[in-house]
Order: structure tokens, then sequence, then C-alpha cells
């Protein structure tokens, strides 16, 4: 199933150029005027001259084989280039994933087994987290924590291990900021619902202390939906990290792909939304697979229902 | 019945006959959201009037850059100031907020009109074809929004059209899962076989009855979407790949001044992205509501 | 005469209903000596499950509880931390929905052991081995196998006597079922009773055996209770409820059974519907508008227990009518 969502992914990416307005040649060139020389080159890189569907076989071997073509604007292989971000972005949606994954499921648990001041505050707080996009909170975590108060650099990657965390902290919060709302709601109910199950009826009745009754009966149920959740989320950072990276000037995979938008260099913005598209599918294909180890009732890939 | 002595009077129970009827029409109503549900209209209602008539609102026209007052604060009648090339801030949010609140609009309602039509059709024809409808929406779904719309502009140049097709493609997926879910559920209700029976068409019957049963949790989901397709908008346009500049656009202004956070001019950026979190929250809250009463009147 | 196992007097629990405390239980009474089993019958709404509840401490948040309940004579109310915990081992409920009432995402084993190795500490192996033992007593061969397995492995029939043979490796005194074999089919239900009943016997343990089908827990139990609205309106020998009836109530369950034996004209029901206990009013006899007996007095005063021949009968007109209630009138 998955792999028949890469396929037809990749030959979306692929057939991009041939939906643009023009003939292929102009949409890889971007419209720019090229040599003769150069022409010749793209063609036969192409094949441009042979049926449709051959030249995108030859792009999917090209593509497997590890090469995916040249960029237009920068004349190097995109590979290299995608090589030489991708730790970037990997650095931050992981930074950003471990902040999730501690504040959305905290505060998740801590309201599902406490009603009252706590969990009203936590719905609140993420109905307001929920509805601020990351590039605003971008912004706002620059205004206060890098021009007020100089914690931390507002801009760039930063050089050494301990530098790179400084620079990448207000980007992985701004990225989990709207991303943890959603976690922590989905926690917070799942937990409330467990609690009320029958199963734990039972074990209230045989005497099981409170503790054990929330860790092994409660925590352990909910995991199911919470690991679901979090995975889903999780995956789509890859994607909204692109805006992240804009907003804070760093040199990752989504910056670029924006940057190679803008400049039309479509052979770049094939390979990094084939890059981000697989590392989609694999997350959720992760979710997949934690989501069968969890619940012994199912079997892998039906999680789907 | 008699209490003389004796045996015991007993009579049979009636039996009554299950009206053979569709569901009765749940309680719709903006009173039934409660207060936040209310507030969250109303903020939404502010903010569509301001989309219709910003431009006529704005007391000094948002276009024209002054150099010379490029980042003045708050002076006069202008209430938030001037922007990084001299325009009053606030027309240019009252201006902006037409294309922040139009493309969402089209993504809602692209995206719900195809993901409804694909889940009655999987809802009602079952078997082959809603496997097929299915899996197609599967496979969908590997296509995070935002990068489906970046790619759509790289192909097909910067813009909101671009965007909002893509978008709405992205989002049908999830549209459609829901739907067909309840429409699914819906379809084995017995009075739909009763229809069926009585020899209307299959069109009839899902548009007279299936659709209907689902409009409340259409409308929930389409409110929830809209707080979704503004934020992915709304980011896109700060890309730079949605909808450009100089035109006035809440994402565009944050980008367009975001300079003006580290240089200590704060404001223009601040207030429009108070703007999009503001109708955003509201989208959501109402949303919330509207999909939780659509639940409780589908049971 | 021992002082009996347990006691429950003047119960009365009132829940929050749609936002005001409505009564559900009001002023039961009951008394299960040691190795007795008490039948608890009702329709739905009766308070049977609820009693069942109250007696576990299994109410809901927010529950008021007046009256006591008396367990080995000691205030189950008021007992807790470790106390209670005793308490849960003595007394053993087992739940109507197998599939609902054990966890889905743990194994057997570990749902059998669990309140052996945490409250009694014992050991892993050991306890294993004693469910192991428990399995092949409710008729579940595979012990170790069995163990392994998780819930969605077996059936609901084979999930219920798990349920029971978990139930029983803490060496309760005291059983409560409640509606054990409602969920299951006929032919497993009459397997399911049939365990229940001889592990009864063998252990000596007491029960509460809740049920809605009055023949039924005249089977398996020495006595019978019968509750409608929240309320006792009869207790009697099992073996007399049927013929020498004390309640019109019981009369008309009895009566509204269709019997395999004969073949009747029409069904025999009764008219109106049951009550919960907070829709009945509190100072008339709440079966009173579906009471072919009643009179003025029954609806001027809420009815007071009459002690009659060593049963209990909630109703005015009860030893008037002695002997007049039981077999089936005309069709």
């Amino acid at each position: 199933m998955l792999a028949a969502s890469l396929l037809i992914a990749s030959f979306v990416i692929f057939a991009a150029v041939y939906l643009a307005p023009g003939n292929p040649l102009s949409a890889l060139s971007g419209g720019r005027a090229l040599p003769a020389s150069s022409i010749r080159v793209l063609e036969a890189r192409y094949h441009l001259n042979e049926p449709f569907l051959a030249q995108y076989w030859y792009w999917l071997t090209n593509v497997l084989h590890g090469n995916l073509g040249i960029s237009i604007t920068l004349r190097e292989n995109v590979s290299t280039l995608i090589g030489s971000r991708i730790w970037t972005t990997a650095g931050l949606v992981l930074y950003a994933s471990v902040l999730i994954l501690l504040f959305g499921i905290g505060m998740g648990i801590v309201a599902g087994l406490r009603p009252g001041f706590l969990d009203t505050s936590t719905l609140v707080v993420t109905a307001v987290s929920a509805a601020v996009p990351a590039f605003v909170a971008a912004i706002v975590l620059i205004l206060v924590f890098s021009v007020k108060l100089g914690w931390f650099p507002a801009l760039g990657n930063g050089t050494d291990l301990v530098s790179n965390v400084q620079h990448f902290t207000l980007p992985a919060i701004a990225l989990a900021f709207s991303a943890l709302a959603i976690v922590a709601r989905v926690t917070r109910t799942s937990i409330r619902e467990e609690g009320e199950r029958e199963h734990v009826q039972t074990a209230v009745s045989r005497g099981i202390p409170a503790r054990q009754l929330i860790r092994r009966h409660i925590l352990r149920n909910a995991a199911i939906p919470i690991t679901t959740i979090s995975g889903i989320t999780i995956a789509s950072l890859i994607a909204v990290a692109a805006v992240v990276e804009t907003a804070f000037s760093l040199n990752g995979l989504g910056a670029y792909l924006v940057q190679a938008a803008q400049s039309k260099d479509l052979a770049v913005v094939q390979g990094i939304s084939l890059v981000l598209v697989t590392a989609f599918v694999l997350v959720n294909l992760l979710v997949d697979v934690l989501y069968a180890v969890l619940d012994p009732r199912v079997s892998l890939g039906s999680r789907a229902q | 019945m008699s209490a003389a002595g004796g045996g015991a009077q007993l009579s049979t129970g009636m039996v009554v006959a299950t009206p053979v009827t569709r569901r009765p029409r749940p309680l719709t109503g903006l009173r039934g959201t409660g207060v936040a549900g209310m507030v969250s209209a109303a903020v939404i209602a502010i903010a569509t009037f301001v989309a219709i008539f910003g431009p006529l609102l704005a007391p000094y026209n948002p276009n024209l850059p002054n150099l010379s007052l490029a980042w003045v604060g708050p002076v006069g009648g202008h209430l938030l100031g001037f922007d990084f090339q001299g325009r009053d801030v606030f027309s240019r949010l009252l201006a902006g907020a037409q294309s922040s609140m139009l493309g969402p609009l089209a993504v809602v309602v692209l995206s719900m009109i195809a993901g409804a039509v694909l889940a009655v059709v999987a809802a009602w024809r079952r078997g082959a074809a809603d496997a097929v409808i299915s899996s197609g929406l599967d496979i969908l779904f590997a296509f995070p929004g935002i990068l489906l719309a970046v790619l759509a502009t790289a192909v097909f140049g910067a813009g909101l059209t671009a965007a909002a097709i893509a978008l709405s493609i992205a989002y049908m997926p999830y549209v459609a899962r829901v739907l067909r879910g309840v429409a699914l559920r819906e379809r084995s209700q017995p009075y739909i076989a009763a229809l069926e029976v009585q020899g209307s068409s299959a069109t009839v019957i899902c548009l007279r009855h299936l659709v209907p049963n689902l409009l409340p949790l259409i409308v929930a989901q389409g409110t929830i979407m809209f707080g979704w397709a503004m934020v992915d908008l709304a980011a896109i346009s700060y890309l730079g790949l949605g909808v450009q500049p100089p035109q006035a656009n809440w994402g565009v202004m944050i980008s367009e001044n975001q300079t003006g956070i580290v240089q200590g001019y704060p404001l223009p950026a601040l207030s429009a992205g108070l703007c999009i979190v503001a109708v955003v929250i509201a989208f959501n809250v109402l949303g919330e509501r509207l999909f939780a009463q659509a639940e409780a009147a589908g049971r | 005469m021992n002082e009996p196992l347990l006691a429950v007097t003047g119960l009365t629990v009132r829940l929050d209903v749609s936002g005001a405390k409505r009564a559900v239980l009001r002023d039961v009474a009951l008394t299960v000596d040691a190795g007795e089993a008490l039948g608890l019958v009702g329709e739905s709404g009766s308070g049977k499950s609820m009693t069942a509840r109250a007696i576990d401490r299994l109410l809901p948040r927010g529950a008021e509880v007046d009256g006591t309940i008396r367990f080995d004579g000691r205030d189950v109310n008021a007992l807790a931390g470790a106390d209670l915990r005793r308490y849960r081992n003595q007394v053993a409920m087992i739940f109507q929905d197998p599939r609902a009432h054990v966890n889905p995402v743990r194994r057997i084993g570990d749902y059998m052991t669990e309140a052996l190795r945490t409250n009694l500490g014992v050991p892993a192996a050991e306890a294993s081995h004693r469910a192991s033992d428990m399995l092949s007593q409710v008729g579940i061969d595979g012990g170790a196998r069995r163990l392994r397995q998780y819930p969605h492995e077996l059936s609901g029939g084979m999930l219920q006597r798990v349920m029971i043979a978990a139930a029983l490796l803490t060496e309760p005194r005291l059983l409560l079922a409640d509606e054990p074999t409602t969920a299951l089919d006929v032919t497993t239900q009459a397997e399911v009773m049939a365990i229940l009943d001889e592990l009864r016997h063998e252990f000596g343990l007491a029960m509460v055996f809740i049920t809605h089908d009055l023949e039924l827990a005249a089977a398996i139990c020495d006595r019978t209770a019968v509750m409608y609205a929240g309320q006792v309106v009869e207790i009697r020998e099992s073996a007399q409820l049927h013929d020498d009836p004390l309640h019109p109530y019981t009369a008309a369950l009895a009566a509204a059974r269709p019997d395999i034996t004969r073949t009747a004209g029409r069904l025999r029901a009764i008219a109106g519907r049951p009550l919960s206990a907070f829709e009945a009013p509190p100072d008339q006899c709440a079966f009173a508008p579906r009471c072919g007996y009643a009179l003025d007095a029954c609806r001027a005063a809420l009815p007071e227990i009459t002690e009659l021949d060593g049963g209990l009968s909630r109703c005015v007109r009860a030893r008037e009518l002695r002997g007049k209630l039981g077999a089936p009138a005309n069709a």
C-alpha cells in the first residue's frame, strides 16, 4: 500500500514537469534561454524525444540510483545539494518531535488524569496554540527570546553541536508549538476514555492500586491512539519545516525547496519533493508498525481504517 | 383497570409500530454551541464583513508607499503605525482580509464538494467502487498539503489559484474519510432500504435523504477546515509562493515586515499575525462545537 | 443464628442524573449468609446492578450513599487503603459483557494473576500455576497455552469462564455475579451456570446472582430477592417464589414468562413500562399504576416491609393476598 503511494507520488512529481505550461524544455530550464549545447544535454538526459512512460522509467531508475538531476541555477547535482542540507531539516524535525512528545503527551496525561483547573487550562492553551501558524510563532519567539531577552540567536545554522542546538531551539519550538496542541488533546481524550472503560472497573473491583491501574491499564491502552496521533503529527512536521526554515534562515531542505520553487528550478523541486514525500511515507509506515505492536488485535496494515 | 379482588387483571402490552422514517433533523442552531461557539461565530462574522468591505473601510490607502514614513509607530489616526514601506498598517490589514479569507473559502468549497461526492459514491456503491475510491484516497494521504502547494506553484507559477487548488486536493481525503464513515452508517439504515424498495432512484435517495443527514457534519468539518486552510495558505503567501506583494495579505505582511522584528518595529508583523490567529481560533472553536453537535445528533 | 456474611440495611444511593441528584436505590435491605446464594431479580432500571456496585464500592464518582453495608461485621463504606483492598479480595465481582471487562491488550495470564501478584504477593510462577489449575476447573484445557493468549482469541463463553476463574483465584467468600450469562447464547449459558453452581458449592462461596430471569435465579439460588424501581419488593425462598409469591409484581413476572409446556392464546405482558427509582413517586407504591390489585391505600403512602412466613414483601395487601397470587390465572 505504502509502496503504491510512493510510486504514484513519484509519478505525480515526475509528471509535474509536463503539466507546466509550455513544453517540458522550457519548464526544465525555468524559462531561461539556453545555449544549444545545453538543450542537447537536457534532451539527452531527460530523454525528451521518447514516449512519456519511457521518460518516467528513465527518471525513476535514475532516482533509485541516487541521481536526481542537476540544478539549473546552481549547476550542481541535486543529490549533492540535498545531501548537504538534509541534516538541518532532520535535526530540526527531530528536535521538534522531542518537544512535542515531551510537552504534548505530558500535558495531555496531566489533563486527562486530573479534571479541574489543570484540565481546563490545558484545553484553553491548546485551543490557542493550535491556531498559531509556525511562522507567526516564529516571529513572536524571535521578538521575545532573541531581540528582547537575547537568550537565543535569531537566524542561521550555527557551527558546532552546541551552537547548533542553540540556533535550532527557537525554530524547533516554533515548529512544535502548533502541533503539540492536537497531540495533547488526543492524549487527554484517550486517557479520559480509557479511564472509563469497563476493564478498568474490573481492575478496580479486584483492588488493584491506583498507580498500577493507571500505568498498566489506562496508559498502556491509551498508548495506542497516542502513538498514532504523535506519528501523524510528526510526519506533518516534515512539510511545515519549510516554513520555519525560511523564517529563521536555516539552510535546510525546506527552505531550499521554496527557493527552488521561486526560481523555477524544477529538477531541485522534484528531487526535494521526492525526498520529503518518502520521509513522510516512511514515518507513516513506522506508525503502522508501532500500532500493530501495541495492539495485539490488529495485524499490520489495517490502521488505515 | 378495576381493582376489585379476584384474579389479577393483566392485559397484553400494546405493540407499537416502529415508524420507518428518516431520522429527525438534528438540532442545529448557534445556541447549541455555547458561549464560546457564539463568540467565535461573531468573530467570524466580523472577519467576513471586513473581507467583503475591507478596501472600502480602510481609512488610508493600503497600497501607496511612502518611504519617508517607513516604520513610524502609531500616531494620529494611524492606529497601528506604518509598515516597512510607509503604508498604514491598519488599512492594509483591513484590505488584506479579502485575500486572506477568500483563498481558504475556495479550498473548503472545492475539497468539501469533491470529498462529499466521493464519500457518498463510495458509501452508496460499496464493494469494488468503495475499495477503489478508498485506495485512491489513501494514496492522496501521502501528500502533505503544503508540499503539494509548493510543487504546484513551482510548476504553474506562484499565486493563490495554484496553491488553493493544490490544497483542495490535499484536503479532500480527510473530508472523504470522515463523511464516508457516516455515510456508510446511514446507508445501512432501514429507512434507506425502504426507500430503495419503493423504487426511488439512487441519486434521489442520496440527494434528498443521505446528504441532508450528513449536512451537520459537513458544516462542522468545513468550519474546521477553513482554519487549517487559512494557516496553510497564509504560510504559502508568507513563503512568497501565494499572494504576491504588494497585494495586501496577512501572510505576505508578516514576511514583508519580518525585518522590523529584529530592528525594533514589531507592530506591523505582529498585528497581521494576531489577525490570523484570532480568526483561526474562532473557526477552530466553532468547528469543534459544531462537530460535537453533529456527532451527538447522529446517535 | 449466625451473623450473616453480608447485611445491607437502608441502602439509598443518589446519583447525578442530568444535573440533579436522583435516587437510584431506595431503602434496600438484604442479607446473605455464608455459603448461601441469593438471587437478585428485576427489569432494567430496577437497581439490581447498582446494588451490586454499591456492595463492591464501584459506584460512579459523586454518588451519595446512605444506609449501611456490613460484611463480616465491618462497615464496608468505612474501609480504606489496605483494608479496602483486602475486602476486594474477599468479594469478587463478575460482569455481564466479558469482552468489555477484560483488558484487550494484555494476555489472559496477566489478567488472571494480576490480583494475586499485586495484592497477595504471590510470585509469578506460582500464580500462573494456580491460574492454570483454575482454568481446568472451569472447563478450559491447555492451561499454560491459554495463559499466553489474548482475549480476542477466545470466544465470549470462554472469556466469561476465564473471568469466573480469575474471580475465584483470590479465594473470595462472596461472589457478586452481575448477569454473567445474559450476553451468551443459551447453550453456553447453561454451561456457565453449571460451572458457577458447581464451583460455588465446592468452595463454599456465598453468591449474589443478578438477573432479569426469575426462573434462572430460582434454579441455582436458595433465596431470591425481587427489585422494582430501586426498592426490594420481595425476598422469598426460591422454591416458593413461583407458586406462592408475596408481591403482585413477582406474580406478574412469573406469569409473563412464556411456559414451554403450555399453549397460550396471547402473551402476557405487564402493561406500562418499568420505572427507574428516580421516576417513581416517593410517597406511594411504585408498582401501583401497573398493579392489578392496587387500592387507594397503595397510593397513599410508601408501603413498609411485611414479614410473612419467612419471606418479606413490600405490599400493603400482602397478608390479604396470600395464596391468591400464585399459579397462572386464565389466559
